[in-house]
């Protein structure tokens, strides 16, 4: 097989850290080739070193055969590497077309954009890989998984012949994904390589046809997908045994915590996002909300924390009616929240990780005397809890943007966790997090509701939801159509439901694949 | 935040302890670079110089007499007297205050410290109204109504100063001063409300509220604030009890409010950055998504903040009338509040910076009457000049690419990462 991408001892320091470590990659013709590590493992800081973005300190970049220097992005195309990033490239008020031409426009009399011979040539992209778009469509109506393949479409419109996708499904329903691997296939198969970064175990062994490990800017290892298993990836990974299920008893739910009864939310766009909704959660319980991402989950959170009004329906925490309450009234009576959007809601992102820490507290005592914070106080927690919860960061007075992802969420955890709390809702706690960190996270939450907390976890994961949840509700548009107990729940009964299937028809179906 | 640049794992605690606390807090105010500001400064002084060659008018009939040389020469030389001119006119001359100590007379000393001191009188409205701009650039509201407000709080305060007699100096003064902040506070409060409460965006409403402010004191100065012997749409002069203090003989006119200044810089300091209200200021301008998560009432938090930088740029108009005029005319401020928004940017909304700034605007303001007067340079060519600097302390980039100044922030928020996930 012909090697179409070959680097050789890339080097990347940076003040303080050696982010590659003479890192040597090759890629064959009609590859993928999965590039798998933690958060902060380095893959990122490779691969824009290949699209041009950073230069390497040391080692070459070969492509077919030949010596490259890449000091820009432009220079990377034009050598057929194109890139997808982890977020999209796109102006929503542009057409498919529109978008895919720009910056490289077909133009008719050399004024006017001749749209028409572009979106021929979009159209037989899309048929040849099998990525069906419409290319007048204007992207703000597409679905994220859509959107990605147009970002692909731009790549294969300008010729690139190596894709690097950064994370892509890190934003897509499980169906999106699927559909992204038939779509990887296709291009492998039509003779493109592809460089699949992630840190998702199941899908490196889904479609991957060679897998090289990284950790601390090193390459720890290549595999294939029948060398390896999923366990011996996350412990090349991460560098030691990683335990991938948690233990736990079963639960012993005590008195509800919170009660929703029949609950109406509209969007931003005043639609009923969340449409009737009634459920308990208990103490020392962990209900799992599973579903496919907008579905309402995120208004449903929203009002539970006081971030939004409902329209109608009642809510209340402790025999307490909360319907209407303030978030600060709600966080006193005892809930925590890990946000959906932690870079968005969860943290301060110019703040220390102190101030982050103290986010839900700095105006009470011991954080504040009267209306003086005080700093040490501040400054001691954060010391204590960065030990205590195990966030990798130089100090505490580090600006919390400069960690990690994983580590972030970890500020967040350890905030709203090591409050006394009765009731903790948790929204895509794991979202685009590192096994370690996850294995972290889970093992807190089931800690938690140990403990005696009722946990509410909204995550549209399903191995995560199978993994952690006492009794699973399936939201589909609005609506809870089910609720399971863990003991019944499987992957494909769960999966039918958040499709929208009937819950009767769901069961004989999924009855019928387990039979 | 002070150790914002130490990215490495080992000990930053012990590397930050070893810094001196004015270095922290200068890089907290500059972003971690001392040298930017400074170099942005001179860039601005270089190209301004290079506008007083150009423009000179009698190098030009020079060089097309022939004499290119010579030209250069008269261009160049133009230049620097002006910057001379500048220098005396804004700290002193250096001869003069070196006779006048030596020989011990009073009035010389007076005289020669006099273009230093009223420099300061001239920074002191800079400081209010900077700190104005800077107080809601936190709350991440753009006040550009600190003109209109300063008016307002001028209106306020020479009323209270004129109109209520008989009391002593330590009532009066506050009375006026707090009448000050009041207004410009009230000024300050009704475009935050809308803001709050409407979602008006505060762009728009504060720059009505200027046009409100600007016609609304011309009718107070023509009418009812009119001063009764003179048809000059001037306002009577304010009781000598409202006078805030001078510390000089006439001339000099350095008066209390700049040490008020300088204690409200302090004060407002401490309440961004030491209370729990300053707290969510802060968190509102830096992440109002997140405030709203962390319980923080957007709505009210917003029109404090308006409140509170209406108020400080009302101070600035009260210190002017009490301490400077003492009496109000229609255009008695040259633009302090407009200034304001490019020193709050040039001060990274930082009080410490702010004053920094504020001194620089009046030195360079003050210097440029004796600069239009010894030179015949128009006292514009500082806007020209502030402009330049402020352009490159906006675009840092063209700074640290002229003076290959090393970004030593690079790379950081990737590589805290670098080790965190293991």
């Amino acid at each position: 097989m012909a090697t179409v991408l070959e680097l050789r001892g890339i080097t990347k320091r940076f003040p303080g850290v050696l982010a590659n470590d003479h890192i040597d990659l090759t890629l064959n013709k009609g590859e993928i080739h999965a590039l798998l590590g933690e958060n902060g493992a380095g893959k990122t800081t490779l691969m824009n070193i290949l699209y041009g973005l950073y230069k390497p300190d040391e080692g070459e970049i070969y492509i077919h055969g030949q010596k490259v220097s890449i000091d820009t992005p432009s220079a990377s195309i034009a050598a057929g590497v194109g890139m997808v990033h982890q977020h999209f490239m796109l102006i929503p008020v542009f057409t498919i077309t529109e978008n895919v031409m720009l910056g490289e426009e077909s133009m008719r009399g050399g004024l006017f954009l001749d749209r028409e011979t572009a979106a021929g040539r979009i159209r037989e992209i899309s048929e040849s890989y099998g990525l069906a778009v419409n290319p007048y469509a204007y992207v703000k109506d597409l679905a994220v998984g859509v959107q990605q393949r147009v970002e692909i479409i731009k790549l294969l419109y300008r010729e690139a012949d190596i894709l690097i996708l950064d994370e892509p499904t890190a934003v897509l329903t499980p169906q999106e994904a699927d559909d992204l691997f038939k779509i990887m296939r296709n291009l492998a198969a039509a003779g493109k390589s592809i460089i699949f970064i992630t840190h998702k175990l199941r899908e490196v062994l889904d479609v991957a046809d060679r897998i090289t490990v990284i950790r601390l800017g090193h390459v720890v290892g290549s595999t294939t997908p029948s060398e390896a298993s999923q366990r011996s990836l996350a412990s090349m990974m991460v560098g030691r045994e990683v335990i991938l299920h948690v233990d736990r008893a079963p639960a012993t739910p005590g008195k509800p915590v919170l009660t929703v009864e029949n609950l109406q939310v509209l969007d931003d766009r005043n639609n009923l996002a969340v449409d009737g909704v009634s459920l308990e959660v208990r103490e020392g319980e962990i209900l799992g909300v599973a579903g496919v991402q907008g579905n309402g989950q995120t208004e449903l959170v929203e009002a539970l924390t006081g971030l939004r009004a409902p329209l109608s329906g009642k809510i209340a925490m402790l025999e307490k009616d909360i319907t209407h309450a303030a978030p600060r009234a709600i966080t006193e009576l005892g809930a925590g929240h890990i946000p959906e959007d932690r870079q968005e809601d969860g943290l301060v992102l110019t703040y220390s990780v102190a101030d982050n820490l103290a986010l839900q507290t700095y105006y009470r005592p011991p954080f504040a005397k009267g209306p003086v914070l005080q700093e040490r106080t501040i400054l001691s927690n954060a010391v204590d809890l960065i030990e205590k919860f195990d966030v990798r960061t130089p100090g505490p007075a580090i600006r919390v943007g400069a960690l990690s992802g994983g580590n972030q969420q970890k500020v967040i955890v350890a905030r709203e966790f090591s409050r006394p709390t009765r009731l903790m809702i948790a929204s895509q706690p794991t979202r685009g997090l590192d096994v370690g960190s996850i294995e972290y996270i889970h093992s807190r939450l089931v800690e938690k509701r140990n403990e005696g907390t009722a946990v509410l976890m909204v995550s549209s994961e399903l191995d995560e939801i199978l993994e952690l949840s006492d009794r699973i509700a399936v939201i589909y548009r609005g609506r809870i159509v089910d609720v399971l107990q863990a003991g019944e729940a499987t992957k494909e009964l769960l999966g039918l439901l958040m499709a929208g299937i009937d819950p009767m028809e769901a069961r004989k179906l999924g009855a019928e694949k387990a039979g | 935040m002070a150790q914002r640049k130490s990215n490495t794992p080992q000990s930053p605690e012990s590397k930050a302890k070893r810094k001196n606390p004015a270095t922290i807090l200068f890089e907290e105010v500059s972003g971690g670079s001392l040298a930017v500001p400074l170099l942005a400064i001179l860039s601005g002084l270089l190209l301004g110089g290079l506008i007083i060659v150009l423009t000179t008018e009698e190098m030009y009939a020079r060089i097309a007499g022939g004499d290119i040389l010579g030209g250069l020469g008269t261009g160049i030389g133009a230049a620097l007297k002006s910057y001379a001119a500048l220098f005396t006119g804004s700290i002193g001359d250096p001869g003069r205050i070196f006779s006048a100590l030596q020989n011990g007379d009073a009035l010389s000393i007076r005289r020669a410290f006099n273009p230093f001191l009223e420099s300061l009188v001239q920074s002191t409205p800079y400081i209010f109204a900077g700190l104005a701009v800077a107080l809601g650039f936190r709350t991440g509201l753009f006040n550009i109504g600190a003109e209109g407000q300063l008016f307002i709080g001028a209106l306020a305060s020479v009323w209270v100063g004129f109109s209520l007699e008989g009391l002593p100096s330590i009532i009066h003064i506050p009375l006026a001063l707090l009448a000050g902040a009041a207004g410009g506070a009230l000024w300050g409060f009704i475009p935050g409300l809308l803001k709050a409460k409407a979602g008006a965006h505060e762009v728009i409403n504060t720059i009505m509220m200027n046009y409100v402010a600007f016609r609304l004191s011309e009718y107070l100065l023509r009418g009812p604030l009119r001063r009764p012997e003179t048809f000059n749409p001037v306002s009577p002069f304010i009781e000598d009890s409202a006078k805030l203090p001078r510390f000089f003989e006439a001339p000099i006119r350095f008066h209390l409010g700049f040490f008020i200044a300088l204690g409200l810089a302090y004060v407002v300091y401490y309440f961004l950055f030491k209370t729990t209200w300053g707290f969510n200021l802060r968190t509102v301008g830096a992440n109002p998504h997140a405030a709203r998560y962390a319980g923080i009432n957007i709505v009210w938090s917003t029109m404090l903040a308006m409140s509170l930088s209406g108020a400080l740029a009302g101070l600035a108009g009260a210190n002017e009338v009490l301490g400077v005029n003492y009496n109000l005319a229609v255009a008695f401020s040259s633009g302090y509040g407009f200034d304001a928004i490019a020193l709050a940017l040039l001060g990274k909304s930082h009080p410490l910076g702010v004053v920094l700034s504020a001194l620089l605007f009046g030195f360079l303001r003050n210097g440029a009457i004796r600069m239009q007067v010894s030179a015949g340079i128009p006292i514009d060519i500082i806007s020209v000049l502030q402009a330049f600097i402020i352009a490159f302390i906006a675009a840092p980039a063209i700074v640290r690419t002229i003076y290959r100044v090393r970004l030593q922030t690079e790379g950081e928020t990737t590589f805290v990462s670098g080790w965190g996930g293991s």
